[in-house]
């Protein structure tokens, strides 16, 4: 893909893509998103980055294998898990540190705890996983033997 | 590490070899401790709770079937613990073998002191396992591997139908604990099913302890290491069916078929097996089948409903154990020290091996049962026991003298052919093994002979106290050497005239055995053909519905899930309401769109536009998800969409072509099919009234206890996060799996 236009436009869409996806993926909670939408936005941002400037770069750019994102996204879920599990005896029960009702039965505080990073863990699983995938499926490359696409054409 | 030693000096190898050995000895020493409580009658109970809302105990109990067991499993066992530590002196995998026969020791003693059902059939399974493991201990061998693979097939299969008959067993009680089970007998030989648990669990017995026609897998079960096969063969694996024959005797026996079923299959087993081992010239082959042949014996007298039989099998079982365990370990000091355990090649060894030889004789006496030894009184007791069997005791004491005269044969083979005449070895010097090799089986032999000459050490001891438990009664029997003159003292005289004879002419026997046996129908051809026939079915099925090809995964796939679909709505009794309500218009022109987009992917030939269209309908259901206020879930519809397109792109030019002709029709088919069958079960599913109540719990909590107010969310990473844990893991494996294979895609294998 050699287009001038496409590859210059990625320079804006993909960070506001970027930027949308963590804000869905905050926002979560209360309004439509989440960490399932959130990283199919951001796995959406890499695949456009990866279009306009090919694996490699994609590959640069991410600095970290997309696989051990989605290890790491895994480890985060069952960390949130065992988080519950310590704090209230039963796993993946939720833990919010900061956050519960006042004194006038009003939720305050900072809506951060182990949900968070549950979902912080299926964003990093979504992204990871999408963009292995992608990545190998282009490296794997054309095979030699072209295949019948005379239907294509 | 492991022992590098030269057989020269064994004294250099780790001492932690004997470990093993000593752990079982001392547990010997501790079970004897329960004899005075045994021999009273009474007995020792364990039990803790495993999984009570199955009604599943691990509960143990030690009586004196299972105390007798136990002894043997590790007196015996230690035995054959120290004789391999020297016997493998110098084998760097003798650490993984005292380790698998360690873990074979705890199934086997978990078995037989198990008192709830599943929790011996767990054992069970455990000794199936570990055995597998110890037959193929020479894997590199293909014939040690393919004799596992039988030994682990046939027992497994067996295991199979034990535990649906325990099951059964269990329903029809109530409870699974044995200890009562032996209490309620009258119950299960009432009940319906049984001829069917009766089948089942005999089925299980009968395979593990080699009986007719199932006996093919112990001889080739002698792939095993001679101290593996010593412990398996003449105490404990192949004992285990005998053991639990005993164990449910008084809840399901007393019947005709458990009479005629178990003296029939005896019987047949008995003489089958001595024939075939008189034909044997490998003193080891020839032992497996006088285990077989013994195995049968038990079994026959397990199913006379008399004392007598019950005493004289209970008394054949420590017999049996005592003599066959020193057997094995002797032929293996004469694999060892001479050569060879072939009997022909062997001859003159008196002076070379004195001990070896006292020990085989002492041992090969009690087989053959002369006075005074421990097997004189064994075969007393059957004799005894046959002439007043619930069956035919003419067929039952024929049988035994017949079988019996031929182990007489037997043990002469084996205590004299390798010793007499000119002295001949394939090894030049052959002497007497090291004293932890021989001392073993030297106990073991002077047992048989102490046992004889004082059976008051061991008749009110173990024995009645055992053939009590069995029986489920009382047993008026004296154990002693000298019964006087009576029916069986002249059946034995007979048996060792008729083994005499077998002896005199035994190589003539052996050459018309040669020639007569081969003929006769093998059960073991019919276990390889069913095994072929199963692999054969295995491939076709394999080359059938996965033949590589994405086209034939997504055609199969998909008619399954048709037929499923169309079977859950024919099936089901819900009705369809086909009234599909008021339909604004803009909804009816989304469905138009979706309708056009999916007959431009049918009717194009390119797959661009096939693509697009594609992405067309996906959008299109996203719509309808945002008009019925899903906006967590169109989302997702709309996001999912464009990365299939993306990716569908990206493998544009490796997808396979499309079939033709007949095909496309039959493709067409399948996809009308699944179709109609989700649109049928969707309307289905809407006229059935909704269940608001986890709805409206969820909409009550969410905000009050999980503090979110998109119910969506809340669902997925709080109130059900374990599914979502679930799938985000199987996100990553899938991930990881289609990396690798596409990594991989480059060396395809050729088919």
């Amino acid at each position: 893909m050699n287009s001038l236009i496409y590859t210059t436009a990625t320079r804006i869409i993909v960070p506001v893509t970027l930027v949308l996806a963590v804000i869905v993926l905050l926002r979560g909670h209360n309004d439509p998103g989440g960490g399932f939408i959130g990283g199919l936005l951001a796995a959406l941002a890499v695949a456009i980055l990866e279009k306009a400037r090919g694996v490699d770069a994609a590959r640069a750019w991410l600095r970290v294998e997309p696989l051990t994102i989605a290890g790491a996204g895994l480890v985060a879920a069952i960390a949130a898990g065992l988080w519950g599990a310590l704090e209230h005896g039963m796993f993946l029960t939720g833990v919010w540190p900061f956050y519960g009702p006042n004194a006038a039965g009003v939720n305050e505080g900072v809506p951060a705890g182990s949900i968070l990073l549950f979902d912080l863990g299926v964003f990093l699983v979504v992204v990871g996983g999408v963009s292995g995938i992608l990545f190998t499926l282009e490296e794997a490359g054309v095979p030699a033997e072209q295949p019948d696409d005379e239907e294509d054409s | 590490m492991t022992s590098t030693a030269a057989p020269a000096t064994p004294e250099q190898a780790g001492i932690w070899r004997v470990v093993p050995a000593l752990v079982l000895a001392i547990a010997a020493g501790w079970f004897a401790t329960f004899l005075p409580l045994i021999a009273q009658g009474e007995y020792a109970e364990f039990v803790v709770p495993w999984i009570p809302s199955l009604n599943i105990e691990l509960a143990f109990r030690l009586d004196a079937l299972s105390l007798t067991f136990a002894l043997l499993i590790t007196g015996i066992g230690a035995i054959c613990f120290l004789y391999a530590s020297t016997y493998f002196r110098s084998d760097p995998r003798l650490k993984r073998l005292l380790s698998l026969l360690t873990l074979f020791a705890i199934s086997m003693l978990g078995l037989v002191l198990a008192d709830d059902a599943i929790t011996l059939f767990v054992f069970w399974e455990g000794t199936t396992i570990t055995s597998f493991l110890l037959v193929g201990y020479d894997h590199h061998k293909k014939s040690a591997r393919d004799s596992a693979l039988q030994a682990l097939l046939v027992t497994g299969l067996g295991g199979l139908a034990l535990l649906a008959g325990l099951i059964l067993m269990g329903q029809v009680a109530g409870t699974y604990r044995i200890s009562e089970w032996v209490q309620m007998g009258g119950i299960f030989r009432d009940s319906g099913l049984y001829l069917g648990m009766l089948t089942l669990v005999l089925l299980g017995c009968f395979t593990k302890s080699a009986q007719f026609p199932f006996h093919f897998w112990l001889p080739g079960a002698m792939a095993a290491p001679t101290p593996v096969s010593a412990y398996l063969h003449s105490a404990t694996m192949v004992k285990a069916g005998v053991y639990l024959i005993a164990r449910l005797s008084p809840a399901l026996g007393g019947t005709e078929v458990w009479t005629w079923t178990l003296t029939l299959v005896g019987a047949t087993t008995m003489i089958v097996a001595s024939i075939w081992a008189l034909k044997q010239t490998d003193l080891k082959l020839m032992l497996a089948y006088t285990t077989v042949m013994a195995l049968g014996a038990l079994v026959m007298f397990l199913g006379g409903d008399y004392y007598y039989a019950t005493t004289g099998a209970v008394t054949f079982i420590i017999v049996h154990a005592l003599y066959k365990a020193t057997l094995f370990l002797s032929v293996g000091m004469l694999d060892k020290m001479a050569g060879t355990r072939e009997v022909e090649a062997l001859g003159g060894l008196r002076r070379a091996m004195p001990l070896t030889w006292g020990i085989i004789l002492l041992a090969a006496a009690s087989m053959a049962g002369f006075l005074p030894f421990f097997g004189f009184i064994g075969k007393e007791l059957k004799y005894e026991g046959a002439l007043g069997v619930a069956s035919e005791p003419l067929l039952v004491a024929s049988a035994a003298v017949l079988a019996n005269a031929l182990m007489v044969a037997a043990a002469g083979m084996v205590a004299l052919k390798p010793f007499l005449g000119a002295q001949r070895s394939p090894k030049p010097a052959p002497s007497d093994p090291p004293m932890t090799m021989w001392i073993g089986p030297a106990l073991l032999a002077v047992m048989g002979l102490t046992f004889g000459l004082f059976p008051d050490l061991i008749g009110p001891t173990l024995i009645l106290p055992m053939a009590e438990v069995v029986y489920g009664g009382p047993v008026p029997v004296e154990v002693k050497l000298w019964a006087g003159v009576n029916t069986a003292l002249k059946l034995s005289i007979a048996t060792f005239l008729l083994g005499f004879v077998f002896y005199w002419m035994l190589s003539r026997i052996r050459q018309s055995l040669d020639k007569e046996v081969p003929r006769v129908a093998d059960a073991a051809e019919g276990y390889e053909i069913l095994l072929q026939g199963m692999k054969d079915l295995a491939a076709w099925t394999a080359r059938t519905i996965q033949p590589g090809k994405m086209t034939s995964y997504l055609r199969y796939t998909f008619l399954l899930m048709g037929v499923l679909v169309w079977g859950a709505i024919l099936i089901g009794t819900g009705g369809i309401d086909l009234e599909l309500g008021d339909v604004p218009i803009f909804h009816s022109a989304i469905v138009a769109i979706i309708a056009v987009s999916t007959f431009a992917i049918v009717v194009t030939g390119s797959r661009l536009v096939a693509i697009t269209a594609l992405g067309g309908v996906g959008a299109g259901l996203a719509v309808i998800f945002v008009l019925y206020s899903a906006i967590d879930v169109a989302l997702t519809q709309l996001l999912v969409e464009i990365l299939v397109v993306v990716f569908i792109a990206v493998a544009l030019l490796k997808l396979p072509r499309a079939g033709t002709g007949r095909l496309r029709i039959g493709d067409a088919s399948i996809s009308v099919m699944l179709g109609l069958g989700v649109t049928f079960g969707l309307m289905a599913v809407m006229s059935t009234p909704l269940d608001r109540t986890i709805p409206d719990y969820f909409e009550a909590v969410s905000y009050s206890e999980a503090f979110g107010r998109n119910i969506v969310n809340v669902i997925l990473v709080d109130f059900r996060a374990l599914d979502t844990l679930g799938e985000i893991a199987v996100v990553v494996i899938a991930a990881v799996a289609a990396v690798a294979a596409l990594r991989g895609g480059g060396q395809e294998v050729e088919k």
